[in-house]
């Protein structure tokens, strides 16, 4: 031991290496494991024991790192993922067993997650399920939907790993090929890719709703604190100080001028030395507030006389959004039952388990920005803007992304950082803390809907009219969009002939809504999807097959006059639940019949709902470009730009691409979405991905082929194979053998090169919604069972059976992956989270989903294949929550004959409403 | 000025008489209110003294150590009347929680919403405190005194929690509602410690409700009621609860109103008694 140590250093064991360190007081050990001691396999989730994912062992025990001071592991022994990676050999085995069951997707949680498992299986080699959930429970997971991590721990104590699926071709559920460094701890995300020397960024942030500001004298604040090295403020932004996703619609400035609109807006930066950052307190910055009159709510913002958020848009209204066909009223007066009533929901927050967090660098001629993203080549253009400088000289480099979800396709970090590195010179970063992420960042929009739906005896609809209001916040963001798609969606996968839907985008003073898996479309399917069950009930018909009477087939049209003439595969998905939907009622029942006899509050209930989603833009250009390469020494290379946010897109988007050219998907190497080498494979959004960036992808791999075999004039009907720098190509004529290094390269070192573009395609909307707004819809129908205890108003989901149709399964491990995520999330709205500004700003008082709140789920996949999806497959991202959250609703009140029409349902709502009265 | 990990308990009370030091325990309320740039000059941490750790019986008594871990209140041989205080345990925040919280902290963090509190009150325990110039013990009731307040003076170490044995045959239970499975602060809580008659007839029960007022609070009018009750008795009267939760004082907050507090709190006793009476031997032990 190094004999210079004062006692103000703390020596312990980290992993197989003794350690001393200084900390500050109060350190935590999760700062210090990952700023002094270069641990970044220790993620940073909350800074409040809410997430775990920062779990180490301290003397064998699973702990936070980040409620533990440094100094108190004095003496003893630390084990982060990494260390046991190398020393433990059950790491080993749940390695193999998260990435055999996609046990980890974004992987940000994955280190906590398997941290604490190594703890449980070194005293409990057989857990039972509920032992895992026990152990496990102190960790959050976004993106898993948590079953597949049980599983996983499961089969890594009992060992039974399953030999690795060899081809990977369209079809086969390979494990990611991202997914060994997201289970060893190598994965980087945002925070993970700073240089040592980097200045650390915070913001100053609005505590109010809405306030003018004014600063003091910033100048004589930065002289004053010593490690901080500058301020910036809105007068630094050289271009326009001014975001947005969509043209018409940019608005929202990367620090207020005059006025923050809405509480956690910023309107300053402060940049300093991690010393003097770290014990910055916000109080001494100059600024002074005066806090002004807001409105939170679209009924306050509505009101005449209410405060104005922006001078162009009259009422507070941003846009709004119609779709007409037919005539609803008269179908709805000649009705012979008619159902009708209001729906409402709040806030929902992403609550990826990664804060937003990068840092940008000034080198060789252009800013780099290295952050989280969804969107890169959005970054870049957006970057343009603010910067007031050509693309050329700034630099998108994505890092890994611990979770999206659709908040990520918005700026948050890149433009503060850029900025500051520009002034100072040196590297800089930020991580959002969990609360500045919550409150800065964008939400599912709150929805108030009002709906009526009639339908004649034989059980068809008879008019259909929907009027949403949806509260944008302050800025734009993906509002407009929201406005767009509800009233396409809000018929739901049915066949509707007279149909009215409107919706309203109106401003608040509470943070942007935006894009969320689903942009509008689960709320819009609350209010839908719960009549519809109402609408059966008064008809006297089964939920299930009413449904099915009036879903939409191939050759019908939609509420748009789209025609599919093939691919609408709703329908199966629906009769895939017959069975089901047969077992569970008469389970059910028998269950409640015991119950009651055994004066038991316990009912259980079960509920069906179906969903759609179009995929890609609605009637916009969407292209996506998928660039390959063949390197002198026989490398196949796939610049793979659609942004993986842990849905599987390196993995899909190779498989596609290996399968075009016709060799093995592990030969092929990616590079990322680095926007210096990679073209833009556009957003991850709007489940587009494996639909437009996989037809690019293919068409990229068949242009390869295609070339390939013209260097040796065979035969389309040839196989390939890549061996030892050689390419052989085997047909009837015999085997030609392809030296690569003998050809020409060009400039990036490629002998051959194929970049191909795809776009879905899709026709305007007329002044009525008419048109053709997707290239491809895919569908999704859900059954829950959910148990009620009807003296405590608690709901617990009991089982999913999930169908989806996803035209071709390209990697039916990762569609399992996606349906178990989408349910959590659905579970999640429907039952308990609700993002209230100055309230639910962390992970303990917005609660999500934890291990235990997601029953098992059986997934129906089905196949109808798409004409326009490469090899038939259709996009799944959004599709797995937009049934989720009626069919709970559905299965409530099969359970205890209450409907709730507001979410979340918490415990005190449905108690209310079993007790027939409005929750206080 | 400093990060502090004293030896031993007195070194630590000379410590911290006369300074502004904040004591330091499991962490985990500690580093969640830490304000940005704010951390205390001088923290003295006392999550490994000796003399707070462990859990012993000396005559009558149970002497928990203020630095006791809620993991190891979980995994402890304990006698069955401490069954309510053991499910508790396992119910603090995540297994992580429970390997770094501690029964000291938890009382000291005075939140209304503390898991450890119901079942200490419905166990009749005692606080103990320590300065430099000895040692009081005074009864958890007067310990608590409101939303984040309580009685420890400064210089003062809480190091033990005390509490009174139980008559064999006495059991005790806890039941937490919240809206999701872990990682959970309860909407309401309760915890009962019941003794019954060879006939299954409550002797004695104590029931402490928490999350519906500022500071968990035994419920003696209902503690009166069911005295004598059957399980049958329970079973039959759904509102046993009557009138005797108006000492509470619920709150409506994001976590449920007011009224559903009211409500389910009535509820989650009535089922506490009985799944006391349920346990294996509960009767006549």
């Amino acid at each position: 031991m190094d004999r210079r140590l004062t006692k103000d250093h703390v020596r312990f064991r980290l992993n197989s290496r003794q350690v001393a360190v200084r900390p500050g007081p109060g350190e935590r050990l999760s700062e210090t494991l990952r700023e002094a001691l270069d641990q970044r396999d220790v993620k940073i989730g909350c800074n409040a024991g809410d997430c775990g994912a920062c779990t180490v062992l301290v003397d064998g025990d699973p702990v936070c790192a980040c409620l533990t001071a440094t100094a108190q592991v004095e003496g003893q022994v630390v084990e982060t993922l990494k260390g046991l990676v190398e020393t433990e050999p059950l790491t080993k085995r749940l390695m193999e067993s998260f990435q055999d069951l996609g046990a980890a997707q974004c992987g940000i949680c994955t280190p906590g997650m398997m941290v604490s498992a190594v703890a449980l299986l070194r005293i409990n080699s057989t857990p039972s399920n509920s032992d895992i959930e026990d152990a496990l429970g102190g960790v959050l997971c976004r993106c898993t939907g948590y079953r597949k991590i049980i599983e996983a721990v499961s089969r890594a104590g009992d060992g039974h790993i399953r030999p690795p699926v060899a081809d990977g071709g369209v079809g086969s559920g390979i494990r990611r090929l991202d997914g060994e460094r997201k289970v060893d701890g190598t994965e980087n995300f945002g925070d993970d890719v700073a240089p040592p020397d980097a200045l650390v960024l915070q913001l100053i942030r609005s505590p109010h709703a809405r306030a003018g500001f004014e600063f003091g004298d910033l100048d004589a604040f930065v002289a004053e604190h010593e490690g901080v090295v500058a301020v910036l403020t809105a007068g630094d932004i050289p271009g326009s100080n001014r975001f947005g996703v969509i043209p018409d619609f940019v608005d929202q400035p990367v620090m207020a001028e005059t006025e923050a609109r809405f509480r956690g807006e910023a309107v300053a930066a402060v940049i300093g030395e991690p010393s003097a950052m770290r014990d910055f307190d916000q109080d001494t910055f100059p600024v002074e507030w005066h806090e002004l009159p807001s409105v939170t709510s679209v009924t306050d913002a509505r009101a005449e006389g209410a405060p104005q958020l922006h001078e162009d848009r009259a009422d507070n209204i941003m846009c709004g959004g119609f779709v007409k066909t037919g005539d609803a009223a008269a179908a709805l007066a000649r009705a012979d039952v008619r159902v009708e009533g209001n729906f409402r929901s709040g806030f929902v927050e992403h609550a990826y388990i990664e804060p937003e967090a990068g840092y940008a660098i000034c080198r060789d001629g252009k800013v780099e920005i290295h952050a989280c993203t969804q969107a890169p080549v959005m970054d870049l253009e957006a970057m343009e803007a603010i910067l007031g400088q050509d693309r050329s000289h700034i630099r998108i480099v994505p890092t890994a992304a611990g979770g999206g979800f659709g908040s990520k396709l918005d700026l948050s970090v890149q433009p503060l950082i850029a900025l500051g590195a520009i002034k100072t010179g040196r590297p800089v970063r930020i991580a959002y803390t969990r609360t500045e992420s919550m409150q800065s960042t964008t939400k599912r929009h709150p929805s108030d809907i009002h709906l009526t739906i009639g339908a004649t005896r034989d059980g068809r609809i008879s008019g259909f009219k929907f009027d949403g209001d949806f509260n944008t916040g302050a800025y734009a963001s993906w509002g407009p969009t929201v406005s767009n798609r509800v009233p396409v969606h809000a018929s739901g996968p049915y066949r509707i002939d007279d149909y009215a839907a409107r919706s309203t985008a109106i401003h608040t003073n509470c943070p942007p809504s935006g894009a969320f898996r689903g942009f509008g479309v689960p709320q819009s399917a609350i209010a839908q999807e719960s009549l519809f069950d109402e609408l059966a009930e008064k008809l006297g018909m089964d939920a299930l097959e009413f449904r099915i009477l009036n879903v939409l087939r191939d050759n019908t049209p939609t509420v748009c006059g789209q025609v599919f003439t093939q691919g609408v595969g709703i329908g199966a998905c629906l009769e895939a639940l017959r069975p089901a939907w047969q077992d569970e009622r008469e389970a059910v029942s028998e269950f409640n019949r015991q119950a009651a006899s055994e004066g038991s509050a316990l009912r259980r209930g079960v509920g069906v709902a179906a969903g759609w989603y179009g995929c890609g833009n609605t009637s916009l250009p969407n292209p996506s470009t998928i660039k390959a390469g063949l390197r002198g020494d026989g490398t196949l290379v796939l610049h793979q730009g659609a942004m993986d946010i842990g849905q599987g897109a390196n993995t899909v988007i190779a498989q596609i691409f290996a399968e075009a050219v016709g060799v093995p998907v592990h030969q092929i190497e990616l590079l990322g979405g680095d926007t210096d080498i990679t073209p833009d494979a556009g957003k991850t959004s709007a489940s587009r991905q494996t639909f437009v960036s996989g037809n690019a992808a293919r068409l990229s791999g068949q242009s390869m082929r295609r070339q390939i075999l013209q260097l040796c004039n065979a035969k389309d009907t040839a196989t390939l194979s890549l061996e030892e720098g050689r390419i052989s190509v085997t047909s009837d004529e015999g085997t030609h053998t392809i030296d690569p290094s003998r050809l020409d390269r060009d400039d990036e070192g490629y002998v051959l090169t194929s970049v191909e573009t795809w776009d879905p395609p899709t026709k305007p909307l007329d002044e009525n919604g008419q048109g053709a707004p997707y290239a491809q819809f895919g569908y999704a129908a859900h059954l829950c069972v959910v148990e009620i205890d009807t003296a405590l108003g608690t709901v617990v989901a009991k089982k999913f059976v999930a169908a989806h149709d996803v035209g071709r399964a390209i990697n039916p491990m990762l569609v399992e992956g996606q349906v178990h995520g989408g349910i959590a999330q659905g579970l999640g709205m429907a039952l308990m989270e609700e993002y209230i500004p100055g309230r639910t700003e962390n992970l303990h008082d917005y609660l999500i989903p934890t291990f235990g709140d997601v029953p098992p789920i059986d997934t129906i996949i089905i196949e109808d294949p798409d004409e326009h999806g490469p090899y038939g497959a259709k996009g799944l991202g959004e599709h797995v929550l937009i049934p989720t959250a009626p069919a709970i609703l559905n299965a409530i009140h099969s359970a205890c004959g209450v409907r709730i029409r507001q979410v979340p349902a918490t415990p005190s709502i449905v108690l209310a409403a079993l007790k027939g009265k409005r929750d206080d | 000025m400093g990060f502090h990990s004293p030896a031993t308990l007195s070194e630590a009370l000379d410590l911290l008489a006369g300074s502004n030091a904040t004591v330091l325990a499991g962490g985990t309320d500690f580093f969640p209110s830490l304000k940005q740039g704010a951390v205390p000059e001088t923290l003295i941490n006392i999550a490994r003294l000796d003399e707070l750790r462990g859990i012993t019986k000396v005559e009558d008594v149970w002497r928990i150590g203020a630095a006791v871990r809620w993991s190891e209140i979980a995994k402890a041989g304990l006698p069955p009347f401490f069954d309510g205080l053991r499910l508790a345990a396992r119910e603090v925040g995540s297994v992580q929680i429970q390997n770094a919280g501690t029964v000291g902290g938890n009382l000291c963090n005075a939140s209304p919403a503390a898991d450890g509190v119901p079942p200490l009150l419905a166990l009749g325990a005692s606080v103990e405190l320590a300065t430099a110039d000895g040692t009081r013990t005074l009864p958890l009731e007067r310990f608590i005194r409101g939303v984040r307040k309580t009685d420890r003076a400064e210089g003062e170490i809480v190091t033990a929690i005390l509490i009174p044995d139980l008559p064999a045959g006495t059991r005790a239970h806890f039941l937490k509602l919240g809206s999701r499975k872990y990682l959970v602060i309860s909407i309401a809580m309760v915890s009962t410690v019941v003794r019954a008659d060879a006939a299954g007839r409550i002797e004695e029960a104590r029931i402490a409700i928490g999350s519906c007022s500022a500071v968990a609070l035994r419920i003696k009018g209902l503690e009166a009621a069911v005295t004598g009750m059957t399980l049958s008795d329970l079973r039959n009267n759904p509102r046993i609860w009557g009138e005797h939760l108006n000492v509470l004082h619920p709150i409506s907050d994001i976590r449920g109103s007011a009224g559903f507090r009211a409500d389910v709190a009535g509820e989650l006793c009535r089922r506490s008694i009985m799944s006391c009476l349920l346990m294996e031997d509960a009767a006549g032990g």
